[in-house]
């Protein structure tokens, strides 16, 4: 990032404002682009996992070499698309809504740790920036449901809504023994305070078990938290059509598609941020690799992860999915929070 | 020059969308509406360096309280009874209690002896957890008891709804 504004200071002859409007502006086109590329690659990758899970091939024809051109094929027909608002519909919300949803996920972006000094905007409060940002999505899928005056999708907003406020209190709960061992909000902070091989990732078991539940309390909400399978309340096809974007087409209904892989993307780099390590190489003699590169790797197997778990396990009912956040996650996430700092406490690892 | 602007556009964002808020004949654009001006007061934190409040006030009223204001409009929602009345019974007393208020918070920005020196804007996250566990305790602790209050009475009032409930069902059944 240094680099970045000296070369805006100096060769570009700007002064510190100015440098830093350039950098943001630099930081949000670059964010965004990598957004609509990790959509499109997650796209092909769901369908090809989808279809090694259910032994069949899933897309092989477009761009010859399994199928890999179909995601960017999809995105080209999609963009030609009729965009219909029904008649019926808030049309100012109606199209606002997925503005919504996408600008929830690009602004916690920002804050996402890509390499030593490279992160969009280095935030002492970095995480709780994160979480605080991705409930505009909240609102999103709110107003979305409710402008398409249609009762499914209004079904699927409003489970969409309960179903994120309730698991937003474990996915926040399970991060905070990592913030403990870190003693601080900063994510920069928190993959260096994991520094060392994969031995000193707070997942490790041995170190403190505690943080490894912590890491698996946060998996299952972060599935939750994304609207994913088996998760997939508010979209359950069986019943509520597609849930909040029934009535969404084209160029819309692409950026509620882009959010939801930006999102699935984003929870899975916070989980290898906290957990395995953010950008340091599981083993000290591989400093070779380029820091994004190891996190990237462990963001894209983690995601891998999550659609593992999506096409294997049937959908949940409703008050199966409630009963799991209040009565067992966040009692399990409280007590993981306690059970981490005694344990830190007794083995000297508090800062 | 820069900072003016952003100030500007910053209490735009806080202060129109407030206008829209009351002023909308539909209670649920209202609701919406109040996102920006939640916003807006989140940026507003964020310019004067009050880095934690701001990212707080994302937290608590964008992802928690204006959840709840939504979800309560759109179930009280009626079609018919959608739009909102704006007779002068409907804009007296609240015009009122908002002078009232505006009174109250004028003699105190005039009362008050601002210390106008620019200070450095540092991280404050650390800052407020030592005060809030040191200095402030007991009021966090007496706060965090009131809440377990509320808790327990939305709890006890919600179970026995149920059981009136049960009993009309089971009225019904009789009958």
């Amino acid at each position: 990032m240094q680099l970045l504004y000296d070369f805006f200071t100096g060769q570009m002859g700007l002064d510190a404002t100015g440098a830093h409007v350039s950098v943001a502006s630099l930081m949000a086109v670059l964010m965004f682009t990598v957004m609509a590329i990790c959509a499109i690659f997650f796209t092909w990758m769901e369908r090809k996992v989808a279809g090694f899970m259910q032994s069949r091939y899933g897309p092989m024809y477009t761009g010859r070499f399994h199928g890999w051109a179909q995601a960017v094929a999809d995105m080209l027909k999609i963009l030609g698309k009729e965009d219909i608002i029904p008649a019926e519909a808030d049309k100012g919300m109606f199209k606002f809504a997925p503005i919504l949803v996408l600008l929830g996920s690009l602004l916690a972006w920002a804050a996402i740790p890509w390499a030593p000094d490279f992160v969009a905007a280095d935030l002492d409060l970095g995480l709780f920036y994160i979480f605080a940002a991705s409930s505009l999505v909240v609102i999103g899928i709110l107003m979305a449901g409710w402008a398409s005056n249609n009762k499914w999708a209004l079904y699927g907003a409003a489970r969409g809504a309960a179903q994120m406020v309730s698991y937003e209190i474990p996915l926040a709960l399970a991060a905070v023994p990592v913030i403990m061992r870190a003693g601080s909000l900063n994510p920069q902070d928190i993959v260096i305070s994991q520094q060392g091989g994969i031995w000193h990732w707070n997942i490790n078991p041995i170190a403190n078990p505690f943080l490894f539940v912590a890491f698996i309390l946060y998996f299952i909400a972060s599935i939750a938290e994304t609207n994913r399978g088996p998760f997939d309340m508010p979209e359950t096809e069986s019943e509520l059509v597609a849930g909040y974007h029934t009535e969404y087409t084209g160029m819309r209904f692409a950026f509620f598609f882009l959010a939801e892989y930006a999102n699935l993307f984003l929870v899975s780099m916070i989980a290898a941020m906290l957990f395995l390590g953010g950008w340091w190489a599981p083993l000290p003699g591989m400093g070779w690799i380029p820091p994004a590169l190891n996190f990237i790797i462990k963001g894209v197997l983690l995601v891998f992860l999550n659609m593992w778990v999506r096409w294997t396990l049937p959908r949940v009912r409703v008050d199966q999915l409630m009963y799991l956040c209040w009565k067992v996650m966040i009692p399990a996430s409280l007590l993981c929070v306690v059970g981490a700092g005694l344990w830190m406490m007794a083995w000297g690892q508090l800062k | 020059m820069i900072r003016d602007l952003v100030f500007v556009a910053l209490a735009l964002l806080a202060v129109v969308p407030a206008i829209w808020v009351v002023s909308s004949r539909n209670i649920v654009h209202a609701g919406f509406a109040l996102l920006f001006t939640l916003l807006g007061v989140a940026g507003l934190y964020a310019f004067l360096g009050a880095d934690f409040l701001a990212v707080t006030q994302l937290m608590v009223y964008v992802g928690g309280v204006l959840v709840l204001i939504l979800f309560t409009v759109m179930m009280t929602h009626v079609p018919a009874a959608g739009k909102r009345r704006h007779g002068l019974d409907r804009l007296v007393p609240p015009a009122v209690f908002a002078a009232a208020v505006f009174g109250v918070l004028y003699k105190v920005i005039t009362g008050v002896n601002w210390q106008a020196t620019a200070v450095p804007s540092k991280a404050t996250t650390a800052e407020i957890g030592t005060h809030l566990m040191t200095t402030y305790i007991f009021p966090f602790e007496y706060v965090s008891i009131v809440l377990l209050g509320a808790m327990i009475g939305a709890a006890i009032l919600i179970r026995e709804r149920r059981a009136t409930d049960d009993d009309e069902d089971n009225r019904e059944a009789q009958a």
